[in-house]
């Protein structure tokens, strides 16, 4: 680890003021991805800024409904509050589907949506990766790439985005609230992670300076219907080769809405609107479940290693629907 | 992490000479730069940037305070074991996969080897050293023995800190709950089913 100077921040405005615009200094949350890179001497701050004291821990329900998760609620806090299991299931199981306990009682909300790709080559410094260092070649394109990505990838950079988090974020239409130096905005969750393009190093629209204080989930009453289903290579501990995080509204066995995310594929947490749009007034059956995750996977790309995944992610999707799609089919 | 007088030497050097001289004087360091990558040219660029000082932490560590004074870069684990010599919690990976350095901050179990020492100013941390000593052991230390729940031992500390933790989070209702609640602590020896028993009796107990 390079040498760094650490410094406290009690409030928002702090926070902010200590940062600047110094792209050398980093906010630490939980810690558990910058100083595992800081270790690594991919990620070299050269000061820390320690936000775990400022008062972004609530969840609060908002008198529209929605619920509104402070930057630093730890994940484990999250994923057993009363109101996000019952409200919004797949949320509390893609948390504990993620890490350990350990992990997630120091992970936080914003640190999640932050966390950088699990590729070993990008762990590996030894290695050419263009998103460690741009123009320097991607290793993984032509290398060991069974846990990488199938959809959204590009010349540059084929690694997925690792958080579980992220993808039922991403399913529920999220609302990411950040606070600067210019003031206050908010950024949809599905246009804040960025896929690879030329530009692998550019991971989401945060700007340098910008702190992200809350994120909001939308009012969704039928996401009380819905789950996260993550398959890896080991049961428990381990990042996810596919994902997917479901919701379904059923009437009288006819879907009236939909919402279908995929992890574990995509190079960002991956929304399917097509295939959700294609359930809508379609009976909750097995083949209506195929024919919509045939939809979601329609335009993946894959690599030597990773061939097998477009049908381990259609499996994925077809039983995750199915665990909330009722017997009709 | 380099020990204290190490830090203090590297940290001297790069406040007294530019890059350019660093390359000059440095052989080893020649030879790789005709390889010169951006991020070696990153890292010389930071052994060149100015000391940080060192800080003072004072925490409570099994009920006793304890002020001290560390480099920014000193994780929770590496205070515990070279700055105080509490040495029963173990470093495994050091990168958060394996579970060995399970202490409890604050009540709550993490990662020791992921978090900063600097991050612990007023909080409470309890190794394996506070909850038990071998003539009065902790309910959990009591059945990892009683069931024989390790082999090597070396996963154990963070084993029970773990345990300990689990319990006192409420979540864990049947035998799979605790295997996946168990599953941020990796042992080696695979004595997972003796663990399970042992956080089964002090469950039940409770
Ligand atoms: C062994 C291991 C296994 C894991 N397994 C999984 C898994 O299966 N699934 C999964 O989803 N994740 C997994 N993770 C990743 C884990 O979820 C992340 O490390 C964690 O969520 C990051 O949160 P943090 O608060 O610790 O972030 P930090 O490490 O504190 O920060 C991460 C980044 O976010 C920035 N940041 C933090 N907070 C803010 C803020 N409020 N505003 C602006 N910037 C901010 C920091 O500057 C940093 O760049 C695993 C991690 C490890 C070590
Ligand atoms: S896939 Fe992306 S992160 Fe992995 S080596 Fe290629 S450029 Fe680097």
């Amino acid at each position: 680890m390079y040498p760094f100077t650490y410094i406290k921040a009690k409030t928002n405005k702090e926070a902010i003021t200590a940062i600047g615009s110094n792209s050398n200094a980093k906010f630490i949350g939980g810690g558990t991805n910058l100083i595992d890179l800081m270790k690594m001497n991919i990620e070299m701050p050269q000061q820390l800024i320690d936000i775990t004291s400022l008062d972004l821990k609530k969840i609060e329900t908002l008198p529209n409904g929605n619920i509104k998760i402070g930057a630093l609620v730890r994940n484990s806090d999250l994923a057993y509050d009363e109101t996000i299991m019952q409200k919004f299931p797949m949320l509390s199981k893609a948390l504990l589907a993620g890490a350990s306990p350990q992990l997630r009682n120091m992970a936080t909300t914003a640190g999640n949506i932050l966390q950088r790709t699990r590729c070993s080559y990008f762990y590996d410094t030894a290695m050419p990766c263009n998103k460690r260092e741009p123009g320097s070649g991607c290793s993984a394109i032509k290398g060991y790439n069974r846990m990488h990505a199938i959809l959204g990838t590009s010349d540059k950079c084929i690694a997925t985005h690792p958080s579980d988090m992220c993808v039922a974020m991403a399913a529920l239409d999220a609302i990411i609230h950040i606070e600067s130096a210019n003031g206050e905005r908010t950024i949809n969750f599905l246009d804040f992670h960025l896929v690879p393009g030329d530009t692998p190093e550019k991971e989401n629209v945060l700007q340098p300076g910008e702190l992200i204080t809350a994120v909001e989930i939308p009012a969704l009453p039928f996401a009380s219907n819905s789950t996260y289903i993550k398959v890896r290579d080991r049961h428990s501990y381990e990042f996810a080769l596919t994902s997917a995080a479901v919701a379904l509204e059923i009437n009288d066995g006819i879907i009236q809405n939909a919402r279908i995310a995929l992890g574990g594929v995509g190079t960002k947490p991956w929304r399917c609107k097509e295939a959700e749009q294609s359930l809508i007034n379609k009976k909750a059956t097995a083949d209506n479940f195929s024919a919509a995750a045939d939809i979601a996977l329609k335009d993946v790309k894959t690599f030597q290693y990773n061939a097998f995944k477009p049908k381990l992610a259609k499996q994925t999707i077809i039983s995750a629907l199915q665990t909330i799609g009722g017997n009709n089919g | 992490m380099a020990n204290k007088n190490e830090n203090d030497t590297l940290v001297n050097d790069c406040d007294i000479i530019t890059r350019k001289e660093f390359i000059a004087q440095t052989s080893a360091f020649t030879a790789a730069i005709t390889i010169t990558t951006s991020s070696t040219k990153k890292i010389i660029n930071k052994l060149s940037a100015p000391a940080p000082g060192m800080l003072t932490v004072a925490m409570n560590v099994n009920g006793k305070e304890k002020t001290l004074e560390i480099d920014p870069r000193t994780t929770l684990l590496d205070a515990l074991r070279e700055n105080m010599h509490l040495t029963g919690t173990k470093k495994g990976c050091d990168r958060g996969q394996c579970g060995a350095c399970t202490v409890l901050v604050d009540g709550r179990r993490i990662n020791s080897c992921l978090h900063l020492a600097a991050m612990c100013d007023g909080v409470k941390v309890t190794t394996i050293e506070g909850l038990g000593t071998p003539d009065n052991m902790h309910p959990m230390q009591e059945a990892f023995l009683k069931h024989d729940a390790f082999q090597c031992g070396y996963c154990t500390p963070g084993q029970i800190c773990s345990a300990v933790g689990l319990l006192k989070e409420g979540h864990a209702k049947t035998d799979d709950d605790i295997r996946e609640l168990m599953s941020g602590n990796i042992c080696r020896c695979g004595a997972y089913q003796n663990i399970l028993d042992a956080i089964k009796e002090v469950q039940q107990n409770a």
